[in-house]
């Protein structure tokens, strides 16, 4: 070999060895040092409860998941807006019509935010809130029995995004709308957007004694992309604040055509004062249609009720109620501290995050320091409203909250990790990387007036390698963050149910203490309950047929059904007699066409099922409730259409 | 009698009252599954505590329902316990010995009676099984105990009694020793 070869040997070797030993790109260390007491700090000894409870709003998948912190177990999933065949919801007849919409039964929604109610600016633990973003929705979950209670639809909106956050005592829910559409959904051309569509926003009423929903009013505000929003407090209490995109009003290739200005705005809503306009007679009350659904939990039943009217208010109408604040740029979060005072911007495609001053706000408002008007809408000037820039926070700043020892902490999407502030000087003290593009951000009660500044939640969009592989598909991935000390300090990842985009935590026992446990029996006034076995029977009118049946360990009554003829609507009413914490009872019949039920104690609920064939159907509980759980099944006899068998049932005979 | 134990008499006739309102036995039952505890109370007109879920897991074995309605007891120790308080009230004012001694002797006997009848229908309740029943083991009866602490299959089983219960028992012992002391006073006398 001569040196030539023998040198371009080497190199080939070296470089073969070189490749091997990093491979494309090199493989790199995981995540960032962790504490070591870190696996204490989220220890919850077997039996032992954990601290807070954490909502977290299931994104696509429409429900919202329960977690304890800081285990960051799993401890429910709450179905909302999607059809549940774990437990029935969405396919009984007593929960189909919660998912009634004015566009028929939607079974399927894209559930964003969660709000808890709030009682003097701080969480109460009476209700959850959760919006509907696809078809516009708000949804208030009752926090003594985690069911939904009621859900209310949201006219002339389309991508109900910058909701479902709450006034300081829940007074109103606001629901605003991402997309502008013309109202009432008419068929205006597309390229008519700027003087046909319109960004509604809209204030649900909050009855607080009952909880219950209704749409006090609609603002029609110019065509902008509402993206979030939070209530004012303390001071601020009185205003609504809402970020919104899309300024440009552009209705194609938003990527580029709704980025071209530097500042975007954060809407500035009076609603106290609008709440004086309205006394004085302002608004229209214009035709529309929405749905109002309420579960009653006396009959265990829901009712979909179509509404026909909303009171519909334009800027003209409410004059120095509302104002434009530039925001740089394209923001998302619209945050407020918990003194009330800091409003913080999360312009998503900023080089700095803006805090604005509610008492500059106010001070610019007096000296009508405006800078032109948009609709009627006065805007405010940049530097007459801003407290301070963060400067130099990183890339991509979506979204804030906030701890009790006045620092605030921002999620930056694309740089991936989370910054914390102190809010007084704007100043960056901590940050820390995410695993991978952190969206929102949650520390238990950090967007109200009392956080509980222990831990830090971080919602991830992108999983890869933080778990065992599943496939193309992963669940996103949570991180929980210490943030007692100086230093934020990684505790625990765990995965999340579909796409959390924001969550809501509280002290546990403030929702603990409240918890409903069984149904009482004797409260039962569903239309079809049985509530003894001597009761049980079975009814048919016309090609109807009502089965009142019981549950109680071990056995199904009746169990021996005939008279049963193809094509009947048989309607299953199962009332589950009994009264002892967690043991429902479950449902289903061979070749059911709906999800099973599953039944609470003194509970009643209904599958409708059609038989198309005659045979024998065994029917059984399937919920594994005793040590005769397998014994607790029965058959059903179906004859043919012409046949003459009588109507039987029986139990033990 | 003496005026200290008429009144005494008088003080232990009405505490008697207070079994109208209170348990006068209880029955505690422990099982993994059941953190939170499972009770009956046998009050002097009802039973009271988690009967139904009780029920519910004794005809497995074949015990009997429990139905209030159908136990004679409950409808006869109202009255009872009314005419101790009613005649003990009545031996305290006109301070006749010989009553004293006569009521003294009957409160003995339906205390006797009322355990003993309790202890019975213990016995029937645990032993007088459904032939029919899920889960037979052999041998095995299911009788709580009197007083005490006894294993019954999965349930540690605790029965002591009540308020009411004690209330009683303490009165029981108080009117003891009113009978001593005046037994006293009659030797004194003599």
């Amino acid at each position: 070999m001569n040196n030539l070869t023998k040198n371009l040997l080497y190199v080939f070797v070296l470089t073969v060895l070189i490749s091997v030993s990093i491979g494309c790109g090199g493989k790199k260390e995981k995540g960032t040092l962790i504490e070591s007491d870190a696996a204490s700090k989220v220890y919850v000894e077997p039996g032992k409860f954990d601290e807070f409870y954490a909502f977290i709003s299931g994104g696509f998948s429409g429900q919202m998941s329960v977690y304890g912190l800081p285990s960051g177990r799993l401890l429910k999933v709450v179905p909302v807006f999607s059809q549940n065949p774990e437990n029935g919801y969405g396919y009984t007849e007593e929960t189909k019509p919660m998912l009634m919409t004015s566009r028929g039964f939607i079974p399927w929604d894209d559930s964003h935010h969660s709000e808890l109610s709030m009682k003097d600016g701080a969480p109460d633990g009476r209700w959850i809130f959760l919006n509907g973003n696809n078809t516009p929705r708000i949804a208030r979950i009752n926090l003594s029995t985690f069911r939904t209670e009621e859900i209310i639809e949201i006219p002339n909106s389309a991508g109900n995004h910058s909701s479902p956050f709450t006034t300081a005592n829940s007074e109103y829910v606001v629901a605003g709308t991402r997309f502008s559409v013309p109202p009432d959904n008419k068929d205006f051309p597309i390229n008519t957007y700027q003087e046909n569509f319109k960004g509604a926003l809209s204030f649900i009423k909050v009855d607080q004694n009952t909880g219950n929903m209704n749409i006090a009013f609609q603002i029609m505000t110019p065509p902008f992309d509402y993206d979030l929003s939070h209530a004012g407090k303390g001071p601020s209490d009185g205003w609504f604040f809402f970020s919104c995109y899309n300024s440009e009003q552009a209705y194609t290739l938003l990527e580029k055509n709704s980025t071209q200005k530097d500042k975007d705005f954060i809407l500035a809503v009076n609603w106290k004062k609008i709440e004086d306009f309205i006394k004085q007679g302002k608004g229209t009350d214009k035709a529309t249609a929405y749905t109002h659904n309420i579960l009653n939990e006396k009959t265990h039943t829901a009712t979909s009720e179509l509404i026909k009217t909303v009171k519909v208010l334009n800027p003209a109408d409410i004059p120095g109620a509302l104002f434009y604040m530039p925001c740089p740029k394209s923001p998302h979060g619209a945050d407020v501290d918990p003194t009330g005072e800091y409003i913080v911007g999360g312009g998503k495609l900023a080089t700095v995050i803006p805090v604005f001053s509610y008492t500059k706000m106010t001070k610019a408002i007096e000296s009508k320091s405006y800078d032109g008007e948009i609709q009627g809408i006065p805007v405010l000037k940049y530097e007459s409203v801003l407290s301070g820039e963060v400067k130099e926070p990183g890339l991509g700043p979506l979204h804030t909250e906030f701890d009790d020892k006045g620092f605030a902490y921002t999620s930056m999407f694309v740089s991936s990790e989370v910054i914390k502030w102190k809010l007084d000087t704007k100043e960056i003290v901590d940050r820390m990387a995410a695993f991978y593009s952190v969206g929102h951000i949650m520390i238990p009660g950090g967007d109200s007036k009392k956080p509980w500044g222990k831990y830090l939640l971080i919602m991830n969009k992108i999983t890869k390698d933080r778990f065992l592989p599943t496939g193309p598909e992963l669940n996103q991935s949570a991180q929980l963050i210490d943030i007692s000390g100086d230093k934020m300090k990684l505790l625990l990842d765990f995965p999340t149910v579909g796409e959390p985009h924001y969550a809501q935590s509280l002290k546990a026992d403030l929702i603990s203490k409240n918890q409903l446990k069984i149904y009482k029996i004797e409260e039962n006034n569903h239309p079809f309950v049985t509530k003894s076995e001597k009761d049980a029977r079975v009814e048919r009118k016309g090609n109807e047929v009502h089965v009142y049946m019981t549950t109680i360990r071990s056995h199904l009554t009746p169990d021996n059904i005939e008279g049963i003829k193809a094509g009947d609507e048989v309607y299953f009413h199962v009332t589950n007699l009994e009264q002892d914490w967690d043991i429902p009872h479950g449902f289903t019949i061979l070749g059911s066409q709906a999800a099973e039920l599953l039944i609470m104690p003194g509970e009643t609920c209904t599958m409708k099922w059609i038989p198309k064939d005659a045979g024998i159907y065994p029917f059984y509980c399937t919920d594994f409730c005793s040590a005769l759980h397998q014994e607790m099944q029965g058959y059903l006899r179906v004859s043919s259409k012409e046949s003459n068998v009588q109507l039987y049932f029986n139990s033990n005979k | 009698m003496k005026k200290i134990n008429r009144i005494i008499l008088a003080i232990i006739s009405l505490s008697l009252l207070s079994a109208f309102f209170t348990p006068l036995w209880e029955i505690d039952l422990e099982a993994p599954q059941y953190p939170e505890g499972l009770c009956l109370e046998i009050h002097i007109n009802k039973i009271g505590g988690d009967l139904n879920t009780v029920n519910g897991l004794n005809h497995y074995v074949g015990m009997k329902f429990i139905e209030p309605d159908s136990i004679k007891e409950l409808k006869l120790m109202p009255y009872i316990l009314e005419f101790l308080i009613l005649s003990g009230l009545i031996v305290s004012i006109t301070g006749s010995k010989k009553l004293f001694y006569i009521w003294f002797v009957l409160f003995l006997l339906l205390a006797i009676a009322g355990a003993l009848d309790f202890y019975l229908w213990e016995y029937d309740y645990g032993h007088n099984l459904n032939p029919e029943a899920a889960i037979k083991i052999p041998g095995m009866t299911y009788q709580p105990p009197l007083l005490g602490t006894k294993q019954l299959l999965n349930f540690t089983v605790h029965s002591f009694p009540g308020t009411g219960g004690y209330i009683l028992i303490l009165s029981g012992f108080i009117s003891v020793l009113i009978m001593l002391s005046e037994i006293k006073r009659k030797a004194k006398r003599k």
